[in-house]
Protein backbone atom coordinates (compact mmCIF):
# COMPACT_ATOMS: atom_id res chain seq x y z
CA UNK A 1 0.00 0.00 0.00
CA UNK A 2 1.05 3.56 -1.07
CA UNK A 3 2.17 5.70 2.45
CA UNK A 4 1.44 9.01 2.81
CA UNK A 5 4.27 10.53 3.93
CA UNK A 6 3.50 14.52 3.54
CA UNK A 7 1.19 15.17 5.79
CA UNK A 8 1.30 14.26 9.20
CA UNK A 9 -2.23 11.90 10.64
CA UNK A 10 -4.35 13.18 13.16
CA UNK A 11 -3.30 13.29 17.58
CA UNK A 12 -4.67 14.98 20.37
CA UNK A 13 -1.82 17.80 20.94
CA UNK A 14 -1.97 18.87 24.54
CA UNK A 15 -0.14 22.44 25.46
CA UNK A 16 0.21 22.07 29.07
CA UNK A 17 1.69 25.38 31.12
CA UNK A 18 3.40 23.66 34.10
CA UNK A 19 5.02 20.21 34.29
CA UNK A 20 2.58 18.78 36.40
CA UNK A 21 -0.16 19.27 34.07
CA UNK A 22 1.75 17.86 31.50
CA UNK A 23 2.79 14.43 33.76
CA UNK A 24 -1.13 14.26 34.32
CA UNK A 25 -1.65 14.19 30.17
CA UNK A 26 1.02 11.52 29.99
CA UNK A 27 -0.43 9.41 32.88
CA UNK A 28 -3.91 9.55 30.98
CA UNK A 29 -3.03 8.39 27.51
CA UNK A 30 0.39 6.11 28.59
CA UNK A 31 2.35 4.62 26.16
CA UNK A 32 -0.44 6.53 23.93
CA UNK A 33 1.28 9.63 24.42
CA UNK A 34 4.47 11.51 22.53
CA UNK A 35 6.46 13.75 24.39
CA UNK A 36 7.39 16.64 22.25
CA UNK A 37 10.15 18.84 22.51
CA UNK A 38 11.26 20.57 19.20
CA UNK A 39 9.96 17.78 17.11
CA UNK A 40 12.66 17.48 14.86
CA UNK A 41 13.34 13.66 16.03
CA UNK A 42 9.82 13.53 15.91
CA UNK A 43 7.69 14.58 12.93
CA UNK A 44 9.63 11.52 10.45
CA UNK A 45 7.99 9.07 12.73
CA UNK A 46 4.57 10.89 12.67
CA UNK A 47 4.70 11.10 8.31
CA UNK A 48 5.79 7.91 7.82
CA UNK A 49 2.93 6.45 9.67
CA UNK A 50 6.06 4.05 11.90
CA UNK A 51 4.78 5.75 15.30
CA UNK A 52 1.42 6.67 15.63
CA UNK A 53 0.59 8.36 19.18
CA UNK A 54 -3.06 9.53 19.70
CA UNK A 55 -2.01 12.16 22.36
CA UNK A 56 1.38 14.54 21.97
CA UNK A 57 2.40 16.48 24.56
CA UNK A 58 3.95 19.88 23.73
CA UNK A 59 6.40 20.86 26.52
CA UNK A 60 7.31 24.15 24.56
CA UNK A 61 4.64 26.22 27.10
CA UNK A 62 6.29 25.37 30.32
CA UNK A 63 8.69 28.12 30.53
CA UNK A 64 10.35 26.36 33.54
CA UNK A 65 11.83 23.80 31.54
CA UNK A 66 13.70 25.92 28.93
CA UNK A 67 16.21 28.08 32.07
CA UNK A 68 20.26 27.45 32.22
CA UNK A 69 21.32 28.34 35.52
CA UNK A 70 24.05 28.45 37.58
CA UNK A 71 24.43 27.74 40.98
CA UNK A 72 27.85 26.68 43.40
CA UNK A 73 29.43 25.63 39.98
CA UNK A 74 26.89 23.56 38.74
CA UNK A 75 25.27 24.47 35.42
CA UNK A 76 21.63 23.01 34.98
CA UNK A 77 20.09 23.16 31.55
CA UNK A 78 16.42 23.38 31.08
CA UNK A 79 15.63 20.30 29.06
CA UNK A 80 13.80 22.62 26.78
CA UNK A 81 16.46 25.16 26.11
CA UNK A 82 17.46 24.82 22.54
CA UNK A 83 21.05 23.60 21.12
CA UNK A 84 21.17 27.75 19.91
CA UNK A 85 20.70 28.54 23.40
CA UNK A 86 22.98 26.18 25.17
CA UNK A 87 25.99 27.27 22.70
CA UNK A 88 25.31 30.96 23.38
CA UNK A 89 24.95 30.34 27.28
CA UNK A 90 28.05 32.28 28.84
CA UNK A 91 28.36 29.47 31.74
CA UNK A 92 28.13 26.57 29.55
CA UNK A 93 30.97 28.29 26.93
CA UNK A 94 33.49 29.82 29.40
CA UNK A 95 33.11 26.46 31.99
CA UNK A 96 32.02 23.62 29.12
CA UNK A 97 32.93 24.42 26.03
CA UNK A 98 33.30 20.60 25.45
CA UNK A 99 29.59 20.51 25.35
CA UNK A 100 29.51 23.71 22.83
CA UNK A 101 31.56 22.26 20.08
CA UNK A 102 29.84 19.29 20.24
CA UNK A 103 26.37 20.85 19.78
CA UNK A 104 27.49 23.20 17.52
CA UNK A 105 28.23 20.12 15.27
CA UNK A 106 24.99 18.91 15.34
CA UNK A 107 22.13 18.91 12.39
CA UNK A 108 22.46 22.44 10.45
CA UNK A 109 21.44 25.82 12.20
CA UNK A 110 18.15 26.00 11.87
CA UNK A 111 17.64 22.62 13.35
CA UNK A 112 19.43 24.12 16.38
CA UNK A 113 17.47 27.06 16.36
CA UNK A 114 14.43 24.66 17.19
CA UNK A 115 16.07 21.55 18.59
CA UNK A 116 16.35 20.96 22.12
CA UNK A 117 19.07 19.31 24.47
CA UNK A 118 16.58 17.01 25.90
CA UNK A 119 15.07 15.86 22.40
CA UNK A 120 19.00 15.88 21.04
CA UNK A 121 19.63 13.13 23.98
CA UNK A 122 16.24 11.29 23.59
CA UNK A 123 16.57 10.84 19.78
CA UNK A 124 15.96 7.75 18.74
CA UNK A 125 18.11 5.71 16.66
CA UNK A 126 19.01 6.50 12.45
CA UNK A 127 19.10 2.65 11.38
CA UNK A 128 16.91 3.25 8.13
CA UNK A 129 15.03 -0.69 8.45
CA UNK A 130 13.73 0.49 11.76
CA UNK A 131 12.84 4.04 10.69
CA UNK A 132 11.15 3.00 7.74
CA UNK A 133 8.80 0.76 9.15
CA UNK A 134 10.18 -2.78 9.62
CA UNK A 135 9.26 -4.75 12.13
CA UNK A 136 12.83 -5.51 13.46
CA UNK A 137 13.68 -6.31 17.54
CA UNK A 138 13.79 -2.86 17.72
CA UNK A 139 10.17 -2.67 16.80
CA UNK A 140 8.75 -5.07 18.74
CA UNK A 141 9.71 -8.35 15.86
CA UNK A 142 12.59 -11.01 15.30
CA UNK A 143 14.86 -10.31 13.47
CA UNK A 144 17.81 -7.63 12.40
CA UNK A 145 17.49 -6.53 9.44
CA UNK A 146 20.82 -4.46 9.49
CA UNK A 147 23.05 -7.34 10.17
CA UNK A 148 22.73 -10.24 7.17
CA UNK A 149 25.48 -10.62 5.38
CA UNK A 150 23.98 -8.12 2.17
CA UNK A 151 22.80 -5.63 4.68
CA UNK A 152 23.41 -1.78 4.25
CA UNK A 153 25.41 -0.99 7.64
CA UNK A 154 27.89 0.80 6.86
CA UNK A 155 26.53 3.48 9.87
CA UNK A 156 26.09 0.75 12.02
CA UNK A 157 27.68 -0.68 15.61
CA UNK A 158 31.27 -2.78 16.48
CA UNK A 159 30.94 -2.46 19.78
CA UNK A 160 27.55 -3.07 22.27
CA UNK A 161 25.36 -4.56 20.35
CA UNK A 162 22.51 -7.47 21.28
CA UNK A 163 20.91 -8.60 18.56
CA UNK A 164 20.48 -5.03 17.29
CA UNK A 165 22.63 -3.29 15.78
CA UNK A 166 21.89 0.16 15.51
CA UNK A 167 23.47 3.11 17.19
CA UNK A 168 22.87 6.36 19.35
CA UNK A 169 23.10 9.39 17.20
CA UNK A 170 23.39 12.10 19.22
CA UNK A 171 26.60 14.60 19.42
CA UNK A 172 25.58 15.73 22.68
CA UNK A 173 25.09 12.30 24.43
CA UNK A 174 29.16 11.64 24.62
CA UNK A 175 29.90 15.25 25.71
CA UNK A 176 27.77 15.24 28.32
CA UNK A 177 28.78 11.26 29.66
CA UNK A 178 32.10 12.84 29.61
CA UNK A 179 31.48 15.33 31.90
CA UNK A 180 29.58 13.38 34.20
CA UNK A 181 26.15 15.05 33.81
CA UNK A 182 23.41 13.87 35.68
CA UNK A 183 19.70 14.28 34.29
CA UNK A 184 16.41 14.94 36.41
CA UNK A 185 13.54 13.14 35.49
CA UNK A 186 10.01 13.38 37.09
CA UNK A 187 7.15 11.57 36.59
CA UNK A 188 3.88 11.60 38.60
CA UNK A 189 5.55 9.36 41.32
CA UNK A 190 8.81 11.94 42.11
CA UNK A 191 11.76 13.01 40.65
CA UNK A 192 14.70 10.98 39.68
CA UNK A 193 18.20 12.19 39.43
CA UNK A 194 20.34 9.40 36.70
CA UNK A 195 23.92 9.93 36.10
CA UNK A 196 24.14 10.37 32.26
CA UNK A 197 26.42 7.15 31.81
CA UNK A 198 23.39 5.03 32.87
CA UNK A 199 20.90 7.07 31.10
CA UNK A 200 21.48 5.94 27.84
CA UNK A 201 20.96 2.24 27.71
CA UNK A 202 21.63 -0.61 25.35
CA UNK A 203 19.26 -3.45 23.68
CA UNK A 204 21.05 -5.84 26.08
CA UNK A 205 19.29 -3.97 28.52
CA UNK A 206 15.53 -2.72 26.67
CA UNK A 207 15.97 -3.50 22.87
CA UNK A 208 13.06 -1.44 22.53
CA UNK A 209 14.35 2.01 24.37
CA UNK A 210 17.47 4.09 24.31
CA UNK A 211 17.28 5.74 27.19
CA UNK A 212 15.92 5.05 30.98
CA UNK A 213 13.15 7.20 30.01
CA UNK A 214 9.68 5.46 30.12
CA UNK A 215 6.37 6.29 29.59
CA UNK A 216 5.07 8.96 31.50
CA UNK A 217 8.49 10.06 32.36
CA UNK A 218 9.68 13.94 31.68
CA UNK A 219 13.58 14.70 31.49
CA UNK A 220 13.22 18.13 33.51
CA UNK A 221 16.80 18.96 33.40
CA UNK A 222 20.32 17.95 32.74
CA UNK A 223 22.87 19.02 35.72
CA UNK A 224 26.36 19.20 34.85
CA UNK A 225 28.85 19.44 37.99
CA UNK A 226 31.88 21.33 38.38
CA UNK A 227 33.82 18.18 38.08
CA UNK A 228 35.55 19.34 34.33
CA UNK A 229 34.92 23.09 34.66
CA UNK A 230 37.50 24.47 32.43
CA UNK A 231 39.65 21.75 31.99
CA UNK A 232 41.15 20.82 28.65
CA UNK A 233 38.46 19.12 26.22
CA UNK A 234 38.75 17.52 23.54
CA UNK A 235 35.68 16.66 20.55
CA UNK A 236 35.94 15.65 17.07
CA UNK A 237 33.09 14.43 14.68
CA UNK A 238 33.28 12.03 11.74
CA UNK A 239 30.73 12.63 9.00
CA UNK A 240 30.34 12.04 5.04
CA UNK A 241 28.56 16.10 4.87
CA UNK A 242 29.84 18.23 6.84
CA UNK A 243 26.39 19.78 7.72
CA UNK A 244 22.92 17.68 8.18
CA UNK A 245 24.88 14.98 8.86
CA UNK A 246 24.87 12.41 12.06
CA UNK A 247 27.95 11.45 13.51
CA UNK A 248 29.96 7.84 11.34
CA UNK A 249 31.61 8.38 14.84
CA UNK A 250 32.55 10.97 17.06
CA UNK A 251 34.58 11.58 20.76
CA UNK A 252 34.78 13.62 23.47
CA UNK A 253 37.23 14.00 26.20
CA UNK A 254 37.51 15.96 29.31
CA UNK A 255 40.93 15.46 31.31
CA UNK A 256 42.92 17.31 33.93
CA UNK A 257 46.24 17.94 33.34
CA UNK A 258 49.23 18.88 35.52
CA UNK A 259 52.88 19.02 34.22
CA UNK A 260 52.04 17.56 30.71
CA UNK A 261 50.62 14.33 33.25
CA UNK A 262 46.96 13.08 32.72
CA UNK A 263 45.46 13.12 36.46
CA UNK A 264 42.40 12.16 35.41
CA UNK A 265 40.24 11.63 32.11
CA UNK A 266 36.87 10.46 30.61
CA UNK A 267 36.63 9.29 27.08
CA UNK A 268 33.30 8.56 25.64
CA UNK A 269 32.42 7.79 21.78
CA UNK A 270 29.12 7.96 20.08
CA UNK A 271 28.23 6.73 16.86
CA UNK A 272 30.21 3.31 17.58
CA UNK A 273 27.36 1.45 19.32
CA UNK A 274 23.93 1.77 20.85
CA UNK A 275 24.63 3.67 23.40
CA UNK A 276 27.69 6.46 24.14
CA UNK A 277 30.56 4.17 25.23
CA UNK A 278 33.23 5.49 27.91
CA UNK A 279 36.17 3.97 28.18
CA UNK A 280 37.10 2.60 31.22
CA UNK A 281 39.67 0.55 30.51
CA UNK A 282 41.56 3.39 28.03
CA UNK A 283 41.27 5.85 30.57
CA UNK A 284 42.92 3.44 33.66
CA UNK A 285 45.75 2.88 31.01
CA UNK A 286 46.89 6.24 30.58
CA UNK A 287 46.09 7.80 33.92
CA UNK A 288 49.13 8.51 35.57
CA UNK A 289 51.13 9.09 32.13
CA UNK A 290 52.10 11.49 29.87
CA UNK A 291 50.73 13.52 27.53
CA UNK A 292 52.53 11.56 24.23
CA UNK A 293 51.85 10.19 22.00
CA UNK A 294 53.13 6.83 23.05
CA UNK A 295 49.56 7.02 25.59
CA UNK A 296 47.46 8.17 22.89
CA UNK A 297 48.35 5.39 20.80
CA UNK A 298 47.83 3.03 23.70
CA UNK A 299 43.93 4.55 24.67
CA UNK A 300 43.44 4.08 20.31
CA UNK A 301 44.74 0.37 20.84
CA UNK A 302 43.11 -0.82 24.45
CA UNK A 303 39.52 1.51 23.07
CA UNK A 304 39.30 -1.04 20.14
CA UNK A 305 39.50 -4.41 21.82
CA UNK A 306 36.30 -6.98 21.51
CA UNK A 307 35.51 -4.77 18.36
CA UNK A 308 32.54 -6.83 16.27
CA UNK A 309 32.52 -5.02 12.69
CA UNK A 310 30.00 -5.60 10.17
CA UNK A 311 29.98 -6.06 6.40
CA UNK A 312 30.25 -2.71 5.14
CA UNK A 313 31.66 -1.28 8.70
CA UNK A 314 34.83 -1.92 9.25
CA UNK A 315 36.03 1.38 8.73
CA UNK A 316 34.77 2.65 11.86
CA UNK A 317 37.57 0.44 13.78
CA UNK A 318 40.32 2.85 12.29
CA UNK A 319 38.48 5.64 12.93
CA UNK A 320 37.10 4.86 16.64
CA UNK A 321 41.16 3.99 17.57
CA UNK A 322 42.13 7.15 16.08
CA UNK A 323 39.60 9.40 17.37
CA UNK A 324 40.34 8.22 21.06
CA UNK A 325 44.51 8.30 20.03
CA UNK A 326 43.67 12.12 19.21
CA UNK A 327 41.36 12.95 22.04
CA UNK A 328 43.88 11.86 24.45
CA UNK A 329 46.71 13.96 22.79
CA UNK A 330 44.22 16.82 22.98
CA UNK A 331 44.02 19.51 20.38
CA UNK A 332 47.40 21.49 20.93
CA UNK A 333 49.56 18.21 19.85
CA UNK B 1 -7.28 33.78 25.34
CA UNK B 2 -8.48 36.13 22.36
CA UNK B 3 -9.82 33.04 20.57
CA UNK B 4 -11.94 31.88 22.74
CA UNK B 5 -13.81 35.21 23.62
CA UNK B 6 -14.33 35.89 20.01
CA UNK B 7 -16.23 32.32 19.57
CA UNK B 8 -18.16 33.55 22.27
CA UNK B 9 -19.00 36.37 20.99
CA UNK B 10 -19.80 34.86 17.55
CA UNK B 11 -21.62 32.39 19.42
CA UNK B 12 -24.00 35.15 21.45
CA UNK B 13 -24.33 36.92 17.56
CA UNK B 14 -26.24 33.67 17.33
CA UNK B 15 -23.77 32.23 14.71
CA UNK B 16 -22.90 28.62 15.26
CA UNK B 17 -19.46 27.47 15.95
CA UNK B 18 -19.07 25.55 12.59
CA UNK B 19 -20.06 28.64 10.23
CA UNK B 20 -18.01 30.50 11.99
CA UNK B 21 -15.14 28.13 11.57
CA UNK B 22 -16.24 27.73 7.94
CA UNK B 23 -15.87 31.45 7.45
CA UNK B 24 -12.79 31.49 8.63
CA UNK B 25 -11.45 29.21 6.33
CA UNK B 26 -12.98 30.86 3.10
CA UNK B 27 -11.30 33.77 4.17
CA UNK B 28 -7.72 32.29 4.86
CA UNK B 29 -7.71 29.99 2.52
CA UNK B 30 -6.64 30.47 -1.19
CA UNK B 31 -8.43 29.43 -3.72
CA UNK B 32 -6.37 27.34 -5.73
CA UNK B 33 -5.66 25.04 -3.14
CA UNK B 34 -8.68 24.68 -1.40
CA UNK B 35 -8.71 21.06 -2.40
CA UNK B 36 -5.30 20.63 -0.70
CA UNK B 37 -7.12 22.25 2.38
CA UNK B 38 -10.19 20.21 2.79
CA UNK B 39 -8.71 17.15 1.98
CA UNK B 40 -7.28 16.90 5.78
CA UNK B 41 -11.39 15.77 6.53
CA UNK B 42 -13.54 18.45 7.14
CA UNK B 43 -16.22 17.92 9.40
CA UNK B 44 -14.46 14.91 11.02
CA UNK B 45 -12.13 16.46 13.53
CA UNK B 46 -13.70 19.24 15.39
CA UNK B 47 -14.74 17.12 18.81
CA UNK B 48 -11.54 18.37 21.11
CA UNK B 49 -10.46 16.07 23.84
CA UNK B 50 -10.63 18.25 27.06
CA UNK B 51 -7.66 20.30 27.36
CA UNK B 52 -6.33 19.64 24.20
CA UNK B 53 -5.69 22.42 22.17
CA UNK B 54 -8.63 24.83 20.56
CA UNK B 55 -8.03 24.83 16.61
CA UNK B 56 -9.35 28.53 16.17
CA UNK B 57 -6.36 30.53 16.96
CA UNK B 58 -4.94 33.70 15.95
CA UNK B 59 -1.23 34.15 14.22
CA UNK B 60 0.63 36.96 14.03
CA UNK B 61 1.95 36.59 10.38
CA UNK B 62 4.36 39.70 9.02
CA UNK B 63 2.92 41.63 11.73
CA UNK B 64 -0.80 41.25 11.54
CA UNK B 65 -3.36 39.23 13.23
CA UNK B 66 -4.65 36.32 11.11
CA UNK B 67 -7.23 34.13 12.37
CA UNK B 68 -7.57 30.60 11.08
CA UNK B 69 -8.34 27.10 12.05
CA UNK B 70 -5.57 25.15 12.54
CA UNK B 71 -5.53 21.34 12.92
CA UNK B 72 -3.84 20.00 15.88
CA UNK B 73 -0.89 18.22 13.50
CA UNK B 74 -0.23 21.03 10.69
CA UNK B 75 2.80 22.16 9.99
CA UNK B 76 3.29 25.63 9.68
CA UNK B 77 4.69 25.56 5.96
CA UNK B 78 1.06 23.65 5.47
CA UNK B 79 -1.18 26.68 7.12
CA UNK B 80 0.68 29.60 5.68
CA UNK B 81 0.60 28.26 1.86
CA UNK B 82 -2.14 26.78 2.09
CA UNK B 83 -4.91 29.10 4.41
CA UNK B 84 -2.89 32.43 4.44
CA UNK B 85 -2.11 32.37 0.83
CA UNK B 86 1.22 32.74 1.36
CA UNK B 87 3.10 31.13 -1.01
CA UNK B 88 6.15 32.55 -1.15
CA UNK B 89 6.97 29.94 1.40
CA UNK B 90 8.08 26.90 -0.19
CA UNK B 91 8.05 22.95 0.73
CA UNK B 92 11.18 21.88 -0.76
CA UNK B 93 11.63 18.46 1.44
CA UNK B 94 9.05 18.30 4.10
CA UNK B 95 11.74 16.70 6.16
CA UNK B 96 13.99 19.36 7.95
CA UNK B 97 16.70 19.28 5.15
CA UNK B 98 16.31 21.44 2.47
CA UNK B 99 15.61 25.00 4.42
CA UNK B 100 13.15 25.70 1.75
CA UNK B 101 10.20 26.68 3.87
CA UNK B 102 12.33 28.68 6.44
CA UNK B 103 10.28 31.32 7.79
CA UNK B 104 11.51 33.46 10.67
CA UNK B 105 9.57 32.84 14.25
CA UNK B 106 10.52 35.70 16.92
CA UNK B 107 13.37 36.51 14.62
CA UNK B 108 14.98 32.76 14.81
CA UNK B 109 15.13 30.84 11.77
CA UNK B 110 13.05 27.78 11.47
CA UNK B 111 12.17 25.31 9.35
CA UNK B 112 8.23 25.85 8.79
CA UNK B 113 7.76 22.23 7.23
CA UNK B 114 8.87 21.02 10.78
CA UNK B 115 6.87 23.10 13.14
CA UNK B 116 3.72 22.90 14.17
CA UNK B 117 1.61 25.51 13.87
CA UNK B 118 0.23 25.13 17.36
CA UNK B 119 3.81 25.67 18.57
CA UNK B 120 3.97 29.62 17.22
CA UNK B 121 0.41 30.55 18.73
CA UNK B 122 1.97 34.11 20.61
CA UNK B 123 4.94 34.37 18.61
CA UNK B 124 5.68 36.43 15.41
CA UNK B 125 6.06 34.70 12.31
CA UNK B 126 7.82 36.32 9.52
CA UNK B 127 7.42 35.28 5.57
CA UNK B 128 9.21 36.34 2.55
CA UNK B 129 6.28 38.44 2.28
CA UNK B 130 6.50 40.31 5.32
CA UNK B 131 9.68 41.95 4.22
CA UNK B 132 9.05 44.70 2.12
CA UNK B 133 8.45 47.97 3.91
CA UNK B 134 5.19 49.74 3.96
CA UNK B 135 6.42 52.28 1.07
CA UNK B 136 7.66 49.68 -1.04
CA UNK B 137 10.84 49.70 -0.04
CA UNK B 138 12.94 46.59 -0.67
CA UNK B 139 14.44 44.84 2.54
CA UNK B 140 18.57 44.76 2.34
CA UNK B 141 18.39 41.18 1.38
CA UNK B 142 15.90 41.55 -1.47
CA UNK B 143 18.02 44.51 -2.60
CA UNK B 144 21.15 42.63 -2.95
CA UNK B 145 19.25 39.58 -4.73
CA UNK B 146 17.92 42.24 -7.64
CA UNK B 147 21.21 44.15 -7.59
CA UNK B 148 23.47 40.60 -8.37
CA UNK B 149 20.39 38.79 -9.91
CA UNK B 150 20.84 36.06 -7.52
CA UNK B 151 20.04 32.36 -8.09
CA UNK B 152 18.80 30.53 -11.02
CA UNK B 153 15.51 28.58 -10.50
CA UNK B 154 14.73 30.64 -7.58
CA UNK B 155 13.00 27.34 -5.67
CA UNK B 156 15.54 28.17 -2.57
CA UNK B 157 14.98 31.58 -2.42
CA UNK B 158 12.88 32.54 -0.11
CA UNK B 159 14.34 30.37 2.71
CA UNK B 160 17.60 31.63 1.57
CA UNK B 161 16.29 34.54 2.26
CA UNK B 162 14.55 34.25 5.19
CA UNK B 163 17.87 33.07 6.84
CA UNK B 164 19.47 35.99 5.68
CA UNK B 165 17.35 38.55 7.36
CA UNK B 166 18.52 36.62 10.40
CA UNK B 167 22.33 36.70 9.24
CA UNK B 168 22.11 40.27 8.63
CA UNK B 169 19.79 40.87 11.99
CA UNK B 170 22.37 39.07 14.21
CA UNK B 171 25.91 39.43 12.41
CA UNK B 172 26.05 41.82 9.38
CA UNK B 173 29.55 41.82 9.96
CA UNK B 174 29.95 38.37 8.92
CA UNK B 175 32.79 36.99 6.58
CA UNK B 176 32.14 35.44 3.78
CA UNK B 177 32.76 31.93 5.37
CA UNK B 178 30.40 33.38 8.88
CA UNK B 179 27.68 33.47 6.05
CA UNK B 180 28.29 30.19 4.70
CA UNK B 181 28.20 28.65 7.63
CA UNK B 182 24.77 31.08 8.75
CA UNK B 183 23.48 29.41 5.72
CA UNK B 184 24.40 26.10 5.56
CA UNK B 185 21.23 24.69 6.49
CA UNK B 186 19.57 25.63 2.67
CA UNK B 187 20.24 24.09 0.28
CA UNK B 188 20.36 25.20 -3.94
CA UNK B 189 19.42 22.29 -6.24
CA UNK B 190 20.71 25.05 -8.90
CA UNK B 191 24.54 25.34 -7.23
CA UNK B 192 23.94 28.76 -7.20
CA UNK B 193 26.16 29.38 -3.94
CA UNK B 194 28.89 31.18 -5.16
CA UNK B 195 26.32 34.33 -6.75
CA UNK B 196 24.18 33.32 -3.22
CA UNK B 197 27.17 34.31 -1.01
CA UNK B 198 27.57 36.96 -3.22
CA UNK B 199 24.41 38.00 -1.92
CA UNK B 200 24.36 37.66 1.43
CA UNK B 201 27.57 39.82 1.40
CA UNK B 202 25.92 42.55 -0.26
CA UNK B 203 23.11 42.08 2.05
CA UNK B 204 25.28 42.42 5.09
CA UNK B 205 27.39 45.60 3.67
CA UNK B 206 23.97 47.21 2.47
CA UNK B 207 23.10 46.82 6.30
CA UNK B 208 26.01 47.72 7.78
CA UNK B 209 25.42 51.18 5.54
CA UNK B 210 22.35 51.57 7.03
CA UNK B 211 20.06 50.42 4.81
CA UNK B 212 16.78 49.24 7.09
CA UNK B 213 16.67 45.53 7.96
C1 LIG C 1 17.99 16.34 9.09
C2 LIG C 1 18.42 16.11 10.49
C3 LIG C 1 19.77 16.05 10.81
C4 LIG C 1 20.19 15.86 12.11
N1 LIG C 1 21.53 15.78 12.39
C5 LIG C 1 21.94 15.57 13.67
C6 LIG C 1 23.32 15.49 14.01
O1 LIG C 1 24.19 15.62 13.18
N2 LIG C 1 23.66 15.25 15.30
C7 LIG C 1 22.72 15.10 16.28
O2 LIG C 1 23.08 14.91 17.44
N3 LIG C 1 21.41 15.17 15.99
C8 LIG C 1 21.02 15.40 14.72
N4 LIG C 1 19.69 15.47 14.41
C9 LIG C 1 18.78 15.25 15.45
C10 LIG C 1 18.38 16.59 16.04
O3 LIG C 1 19.45 17.27 16.56
C11 LIG C 1 17.58 16.22 17.13
O4 LIG C 1 16.50 15.58 16.53
C12 LIG C 1 17.05 17.38 17.92
O5 LIG C 1 18.03 17.89 18.81
C13 LIG C 1 15.97 16.80 18.68
O6 LIG C 1 15.47 17.77 19.49
P1 LIG C 1 13.93 18.07 19.44
O7 LIG C 1 13.71 18.92 20.62
O8 LIG C 1 13.56 18.58 18.12
O9 LIG C 1 13.36 16.59 19.65
P2 LIG C 1 11.90 15.92 19.65
O10 LIG C 1 11.66 15.35 18.30
O11 LIG C 1 10.89 16.86 20.18
O12 LIG C 1 12.16 14.78 20.68
C14 LIG C 1 13.03 13.68 20.40
C15 LIG C 1 12.67 12.51 21.30
O13 LIG C 1 12.98 12.80 22.64
C16 LIG C 1 11.83 12.75 23.46
N5 LIG C 1 11.90 13.90 24.36
C17 LIG C 1 12.27 15.16 24.01
N6 LIG C 1 12.29 15.96 25.09
C18 LIG C 1 11.92 15.19 26.14
C19 LIG C 1 11.76 15.47 27.54
N7 LIG C 1 12.01 16.67 28.05
N8 LIG C 1 11.35 14.45 28.34
C20 LIG C 1 11.12 13.23 27.83
N9 LIG C 1 11.28 12.91 26.54
C21 LIG C 1 11.67 13.88 25.69
C22 LIG C 1 10.65 12.82 22.51
O14 LIG C 1 9.53 12.15 23.03
C23 LIG C 1 11.20 12.17 21.28
O15 LIG C 1 11.07 10.77 21.39
C24 LIG C 1 19.23 15.71 13.12
C25 LIG C 1 17.88 15.77 12.83
C26 LIG C 1 17.47 15.97 11.54
C27 LIG C 1 15.99 16.03 11.25
S1 LIG D 1 19.92 -2.59 13.82
FE1 LIG D 1 18.31 -2.57 15.39
S2 LIG D 1 16.95 -1.02 14.63
FE2 LIG D 1 18.16 -1.65 12.85
S3 LIG D 1 17.08 -3.39 11.86
FE3 LIG D 1 18.47 -4.27 13.37
S4 LIG D 1 17.18 -4.51 15.22
FE4 LIG D 1 16.16 -3.00 13.90
S1 LIG E 1 10.79 21.82 3.15
FE1 LIG E 1 11.34 22.28 5.18
S2 LIG E 1 13.46 21.88 5.22
FE2 LIG E 1 12.86 21.16 3.24
S1 LIG F 1 18.29 28.67 -7.55
FE1 LIG F 1 17.35 26.78 -8.11
S2 LIG F 1 17.33 25.71 -6.23
FE2 LIG F 1 18.49 27.45 -5.75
Amino acid sequence: MAVIRDKMPAFQLFQPASTGEALGVLDQYGADAWVLAGGLDSWDWFKDRVKKPAAVVDLGGIESLRSIRSFGGTVEIGAMATLREVVRNPDVSSQFSLLVEATELAASPQIRNQGTIGGNIGQDTRCWYYRDGWSCYRAGGNICYADTPTAMNREHAILGASRCVAVNPSDTAPALVALDAEMVVENSGGQRVIPAQDFFIGPAIDIMRMTVLQPGDILTSIRIPSTWAGQRFYFEKSRDRAVWDFPLANVASAARITNGVIEDIRIVANGVAPYPVRFTAAEDAVRGEAVSDETAERAGEIAIRGVRPLAHNGYKVALLRNLVKRSVRGAEA
Amino acid sequence: MGDVEHIQTAEQQGVSRRSFIKGVIATGASVSASNYVLRGGHGVALAQAPGSVERLVTLTVNGQQRRVDVMPQETLATTLRYKLGLTGTKIGCDRAECGACTVLVDGVAHYSCSTLTHQVRGREVMTIEGLEGADGSLHPVQQAVVDLQGFQCAFCMSGFVMNMVELTNENPDATRAEAAQHLSGNLCRCVDYNRILNVAEKACELTRNGMRS
